[in-house]
């Protein structure tokens, strides 16, 4: 896994309290991780104060698995 | 006419995090007071308060027993005592498995006297430092007071009324008495009722100490600077935790082979119509309500065997002690009276809840706690039971509950023996 993949695993185990093995690229926050909305909003808030990137709300909604996340970030972060 | 008893208990305090561990400290005589532990306290002029303890401890609080990951990370610690002790109670009435036809006839009435003013806190300085957008999507549900008995609702399925008291420091004793009468009037056939606090967090403390309602002068001795009726006393320590208990029909309970603890046989409300924090000078107002709460009760004087006084360590403890003299007798017709403050600290709008549970567990154990730190007794206790020191045996057949909240709000509740 890359580093950024790593450091959004934590993140999201830290907030969901799941076990890190399901936090797979392919897992659905919601579907697989148990997330709702209100959890995605706080994982986006996370991953903006780690990566030091900015997240629209736009780009936000779009954002469905763990693997969007790690890539938006890769694309973003300065 | 419906009947309400009372069929399962459960407690967060200083003094532990079960029933059985809380009551057999406080009957010990032991304190759960102690040395703020949570944040720097240098610059606060209060520095003690009666902490839930950690995991670790002796009689610590382990969260992850009842409650979630995910709820403890978004709520307030209110919340967190809240969900336990409901938990507690229901496991304790045998009710882990009602069916859906149950869950629809059975409510929450778990309330709090400030709500989760540590989050307010912690978000407030978020705003400040980073702006609105990193405040917490879950910052309004996990700081209201009603998210008490939502996440209770939520979590075990009921579907009965959802209901939360805030009378400040009169919360729990509310919280049980509304939840008795929507019993008594058919809105349901059982109850979760009880108090949630926690507020021993910087402006919290800073509060309620620039308000002079806290012991700020014994900050190096904290077990004994909760001393009701003892002449030295100068203000409250704060505490924290939640009581919460299982109200159910009489004959629901009885239909079920449930265990019966006590019948809520009275209740007695008022308003001191006087000062926003000061209590009525001649304590005209805890005297409307207890008066109400003996009247519901059918009760006389003689009938009351245990009060657990308001009693917080202030100055309206003699207040308090000469309405229950106007309203039992000087002597009070031989009732025993204690304030467990002493030994738990103030727990705000979890302290009538937590009470009340002493009530119960007085009743079924014919022994009443003690008032920790009674020294020196003021002037007016002379021939009263303030029951210093050590808890004493005796018989128990009815108590009463007193909760007294700033804004002159009083609530009296009167627990009796079941035969």
């Amino acid at each position: 896994m890359s580093d950024t993949a790593d450091r959004v695993q934590k993140i999201v185990v830290e907030h969901l309290g799941v076990e890190a093995d399901k936090v797979t690229q392919e897992a659905s926050f919601i579907d697989d991780l148990g997330a709702d909305s209100l959890d995605i909003v706080e994982l986006v808030m996370a991953f903006e104060e780690e990566f030091g990137v900015e997240i629209p709300d736009d780009a936000a909604e779009k954002i469905a698995t763990v693997g969007d996340a790690t890539k938006y970030i890769e694309e973003h972060k300065g | 006419m419906r009947r309400v008893v009372v069929t399962g208990l459960g407690l967060v305090t200083p003094l532990g995090a079960d029933v059985e561990t809380v009551w057999s400290n406080l009957i010990a005589g032991k304190s759960g007071i102690g040395p703020i532990t949570r944040f720097d306290v240098s610059d606060q002029k209060a520095k003690i308060a009666g902490e839930v303890k950690p995991k670790d401890h002796e009689w610590g609080f382990d969260p992850d027993k009842r409650v979630d990951f995910k709820v403890q990370r978004q709520v307030d610690p209110f919340i967190v005592y809240a969900i336990d002790a409901a938990g507690q109670a229901i496991e304790d009435a045998g009710l882990e498995h009602m069916s859906d036809e149950m869950k629809e006839r059975a409510g929450v009435s778990i309330g709090s006297g400030i709500g989760g003013l540590p989050g307010i806190e912690s978000e407030s300085l978020v705003l400040a430092e980073k702006g609105p957008g990193r405040v917490s999507p879950h910052f309004v549900h996990g700081r209201l007071i009603n998210l008490t008995s939502g996440q209770v609702s939520i979590k075990y399925g009921l579907m009965g009324p959802n209901h939360s008291v805030v009378t400040a420091c009169s919360t729990g004793a509310h919280s049980i008495g509304d939840a008795a009468r929507m019993i008594k009037d058919d809105d349901a056939d059982i109850m979760l009722a009880g108090g949630a606090e926690s507020t021993i967090n910087p402006i919290g403390i800073a509060g309620f100490a620039q308000a002079k309602a806290l012991n700020m002068s014994m900050n190096d001795d904290p077990t004994r600077a909760s001393r009701p009726y003892d002449k030295g006393r100068d203000g409250f320590v704060m505490g924290e935790g939640a009581g919460v208990m299982v109200l159910e029909e009489y004959e629901h309970a009885k239909a079920r082979g449930a265990k019966i603890y006590a019948e809520v046989v009275g209740y007695g409300l008022s308003g001191d119509a006087y000062h926003v924090t000061a209590p009525h000078p001649e304590g005209k107002g805890a005297e409307l309500a207890m008066k109400m709460a003996l009247r519901k009760a059918h009760l006389g004087p003689g009938d009351i065997d245990y009060v657990n006084a308001h009693g917080t360590s202030t100055m309206a403890d003699t207040i308090e002690l000469a309405a229950v003299k106007r309203v039992l007798g000087d002597d009070l017709s031989g009732a025993s009276m204690s304030s467990t403050k002493s030994a738990i600290g103030h727990l705000l709008g979890g302290a009538g809840a937590v009470e009340a549970i002493f009530c119960v567990l007085a009743i079924r154990d014919q022994v009443v706690p003690p008032t920790l730190n009674l020294d020196d007794p003021d002037e007016g206790t002379e021939g009263v039971d303030l029951v210093p020191h050590h808890a004493k045996k005796r018989k128990v057949k009815a108590a009463l509950s007193n909760s007294f909240g700033f804004g002159g709000t009083n609530a009296s509740v009167i627990f009796k023996k079941v035969d």
